[in-house]
C-alpha cells in the first residue's frame, strides 16, 4: 500500500524476565505516521516501549525496522534509528539543556570522542526545531515540565533518529504544554519521522494520530484510525467507564469525556 | 553568526586557558612549595628551589645537608604522595557519583576502603613487612568490590545500581566485622595502635618507592576515565536512558566501576583510609565548573591533590603530635558538606 513499513512489530510477546506481559501484539507505523496506544494502567505499555526500543528482548516474535530484524542490533545503531523519549524527569546533575540535547549525538560519535562541531549543529537544529533555542544555556533541572519535556524531545532528535518513541509525553504537563507538546509531534510527523506514543487521554489521540492501538491485558483490542476505534463502546470496554465521544462542529475536533460512575 | 561565534571563541580561548588550567596549577605549585619549606624544621623557599634544582641537575646546591634531607627525605614523598592520593580518590569519587547518580556516594560505597582495611589490619596482625602490608590492602579493596559486583550481577531481579549499593553496605558489614575482630585479637601494644593509624590515614610513613608503585594502578585506572569522559556523562542518566540513547552501559559501568576501584585502592594501600575527600571534592568541583565530567574530571583531580596537600600540611604543623588524616578531613568535611546541603543551589536538586 504504502511500500515497506518504518517499523513492523510481528506477533509480539514481551514481558520482564520470566513473567509475560502481553502477546500477539503485532502493528506497523509508515514514515510520517503517528501511532497513538492507549491502555489502561499495568496493560503493558512501557513493557511494550522497552521491548521496541531493544532495552528488553522480545519473548516471541519480531520487531523489524524496514523489513530487518533488530535483535542483534548493536545499541548504537538502534539508538540512531529509534529514539526513545522518556518522560519529563528531574535530572540529577545541573547539566544546561545543551549539555541535555548534545547527549542525543552519542550514538552517532565514536566511545572515545566528544562532540564536534557537526554534534553541535545537530543540537542547535534541534533546539530551534522545538522553538527552545532560547533555553540553550539554562539549567535543565530548573526550567519548568513543559520545557523539560520539549528538551527531551530535541535530545532525541539530535540524534536524527527515523522513528520517536514517546513514553506519555504529555503527562504531568499543564494544559497548556500539553497542546503544545502534540503540535509539535504533528510537526515531527510532517517532516517524515515515524512517531509511536502512548497517552491516557483518548482525546490526544484524535488530536494528533493517523492511528491509534488499544492494548489491553497486553493484546491488542483495536487498531486503526481515530474515528473509527475510538468509540464510547471501545472506550468504555478499555477503561470500564462509560464515555461520551462527541465530535465538535466544523471539524474542531473530537472531545471524549468520562461519566462519572 | 556562526564564523562570529567561533571568532568570540577563539579570543575567549587564552583567558580561559589562563584561568582553567594555569592559574590552578600555578596555585598547587605554590601550595607544594609551601608544605616543602612548612614544618619544625623551616626550610626558605628559595633553598628548597636549589635543592630540588640541584637534585633534577645532579648539581650540588649548596644548601645544608640537614636540610637537603628534610625536603628530600621526609617532606617530598609526603608532598608528592598527597598530590596523587588527593588526586585519585576525589577523581574516583566524582566517578562513583555519576555511575551511581548519588552526590551522596563516596569511593567507600562499593566496599573498597573496607576490604582494603581488612587487608592492612591482617597484615599488621600477622605482623608482616610494610610492603606485604600494602599488598594485601591493595589487594583487599580489589578483592571487596570484586565480590560486591558478583554478588550484584548474581541478583538480577532489581536494579542493578541499587542492587550494586545494597550489596556494598552488606559486604561492608561483613568486613567490618573481620576488622573489629582482627583489633580484639591483635596485641594492644604493638598491633592495635598500628591498626587504630591505618584506619584513620596518614602521609608521614609514605616513601618516594610507595608513590612509584601505586603511581601505575592509579595511572591505568585514570586512563579510561580520561578517555571516556564524555561518555561518562550519559552513565548519570540511568541505565535505561543511557542505554536508550545508544550507550553500551553493560561495558561501560563494570569498567568504570574497575577503574575508579583500582586508583581508591592503590591510593589507601599506602596511605591508610582517608574519608570525606571522594565525597566533598567532587561536590565542590561541580559548583566550580559544572557538572560535565570533561571538565569536572580535570577539577576533581587538581583540587584533590590541593586539599589533601593541604590538609596534611596542618595535620603535621597544628599539634606537637601529628594529628591523623581521617579525623581531619571528617573534622573539616562532615561541617562543609552540611554547609553544601544547606546553601548549594546547583550541587544536586
Amino acid at each position: 500500500m504504502r511500500g515497506e513499513p518504518l517499523l513492523r512489530v510481528e506477533d509480539l510477546a514481551f514481558g520482564y524476565g520470566a513473567r509475560i506481559v502481553g502477546a500477539g501484539v503485532g502493528f506497523a507505523v509508515f514514515p510520517g505516521e503517528v501511532l497513538c496506544l492507549l491502555g489502561p494502567n499495568g496493560c503493558g505499555k512501557t513493557t511494550l516501549f522497552k521491548t521496541l526500543l531493544g532495552l528488553l528482548p522480545a519473548r516471541a516474535g519480531r520487531v523489524l525496522v524496514e523489513g530487518e530484524s533488530v535483535a542483534r542490533w548493536p545499541r548504537a545503531r538502534l539508538a540512531r534509528t529509534i529514539a526513545y523519549v522518556p518522560q519529563a524527569h528531574a535530572a540529577l546533575f545541573p547539566f544546561s539543556v545543551r549539555e541535555v540535547v548534545l547527549m542525543g549525538r552519542a550514538s552517532r560519535m565514536r566511545p572515545f570522542a566528544s562532540p564536534g562541531r557537526a554534534d553541535h549543529a545537530a543540537a542547535e537544529a534541534a533546539l530551534a526545531a522545538l522553538g527552545i533555542g532560547h533555553l540553550a544555556e539554562r539549567v535543565y533541572t530548573e526550567i519548568s515540565g513543559g520545557e523539560r519535556q520539549l528538551a527531551l524531545i530535541a535530545r532525541a532528535l539530535a540524534g536524527e533518529p527515523r522513528l520517536l518513541v514517546m513514553d506519555e509525553p504529555t503527562a504531568s504537563l499543564d494544559f497548556g504544554n500539553q497542546a503544545r507538546v502534540l503540535g509539535q509531534i504533528r510537526r515531527l510527523s510532517a517532516r517524515g519521522l515515524g512517531v509511536v506514543l502512548s497517552t491516557h487521554d483518548p482525546g490526544h489521540a484524535f488530536l494528533c494520530a493517523d492511528r491509534v492501538a488499544l492494548l489491553r491485558e497486553g493484546a491488542l483490542a483495536g487498531l486503526g484510525a481515530p474515528a473509527e476505534i475510538l468509540t464510547p463502546e471501545s472506550l468504555e470496554r478499555l477503561y470500564g467507564v462509560p464515555v461520551a465521544v462527541v465530535p465538535l462542529g466544523g471539524g474542531a475536533g473530537t472531545v471524549c469525556t468520562p461519566r462519572l460512575p | 553568526m556562526t564564523r562570529a561565534l567561533a571568532g568570540a571563541r577563539a579570543a575567549a580561548l587564552p583567558r580561559r586557558l589562563l584561568l582553567r588550567g594555569l592559574l590552578p596549577v600555578l596555585a598547587l605549585l605554590l601550595l607544594a612549595l609551601l608544605s616543602l619549606a612548612t614544618g619544625r624544621y623551616g626550610v626558605p623557599p628559595g633553598d628548597i628551589l636549589a635543592v630540588l634544582g640541584g637534585k633534577l641537575l645532579g648539581l650540588p646546591s649548596g644548601v645544608d645537608a640537614t636540610a637537603q634531607t628534610v625536603i628530600l627525605q621526609v617532606r617530598l614523598p609526603r608532598v608528592a604522595g598527597a598530590l596523587v592520593v588527593g588526586a585519585g580518590l576525589a577523581a574516583a569519587g566524582a566517578t562513583y557519583q555519576g555511575l551511581f547518580r548519588n552526590p551522596l556516594v563516596s569511593p567507600d560505597i562499593l566496599g573498597v576502603s573496607a576490604g582494603a582495611s581488612l587487608g592492612a589490619v591482617a597484615g599488621i596482625f600477622l605482623s608482616l613487612p610494610v610492603a606485604a602490608i600494602q599488598g594485601l590492602a591493595f589487594l583487599g579493596g580489589l578483592g571487596a568490590v570484586a565480590i560486591v559486583y558478583g554478588v550484584g550481577a548474581a541478583v538480577r531481579r532489581h536494579d542493578p545500581v541499587l542492587t550494586l549499593v545494597l550489596a556494598g553496605v552488606a559486604v561492608g558489614a561483613v568486613l567490618g566485622a573481620a576488622i573489629s575482630l582482627l583489633k580484639v585479637l591483635a596485641d594492644p601494644y604493638n598491633q592495635l595502635p598500628a591498626i587504630t593509624y591505618w584506619l584513620l590515614g596518614s602521609l608521614s610513613a609514605v616513601s618516594l618507592p610507595d608513590i612509584g608503585a601505586i603511581l601505575p594502578a592509579i595511572l591505568i585506572g585514570l586512563a579510561p576515565l580520561v578517555l571516556l569522559r564524555w561518555r561518562m556523562n550519559l552513565m548519570s542518566l540511568g541505565e535505561e536512558e543511557a542505554r536508550a540513547l545508544g550507550v553500551e552501559t553493560r561495558l561501560l559501568r563494570p569498567l568504570f566501576v574497575a577503574a575508579a576501584t583500582l586508583v581508591t585502592a592503590a591510593a589507601v594501600s599506602v596511605t591508610g583510609v582517608i574519608g570525606w575527600i571522594g565525597l566533598i571534592v567532587p561536590h565542590v568541583a561541580r559548583l566550580l565548573v559544572g557538572p560535565d565530567f570533561r571538565r569536572l574530571l580535570p577539577a576533581s583531580l587538581m583540587l584533590g591533590a590541593g586539599y589533601l596537600l593541604a590538609v596534611d600540611l596542618v595535620a603535621r604543623t597544628i599539634a606537637p603530635i601529628e594529628v591523623p588524616l581521617g579525623i581531619l578531613t571528617a573534622l573539616i568535611g562532615a561541617p562543609f558538606f552540611l554547609w553544601l546541603l544547606a546553601t548549594a543551589r546547583r550541587g544536586w536538586s
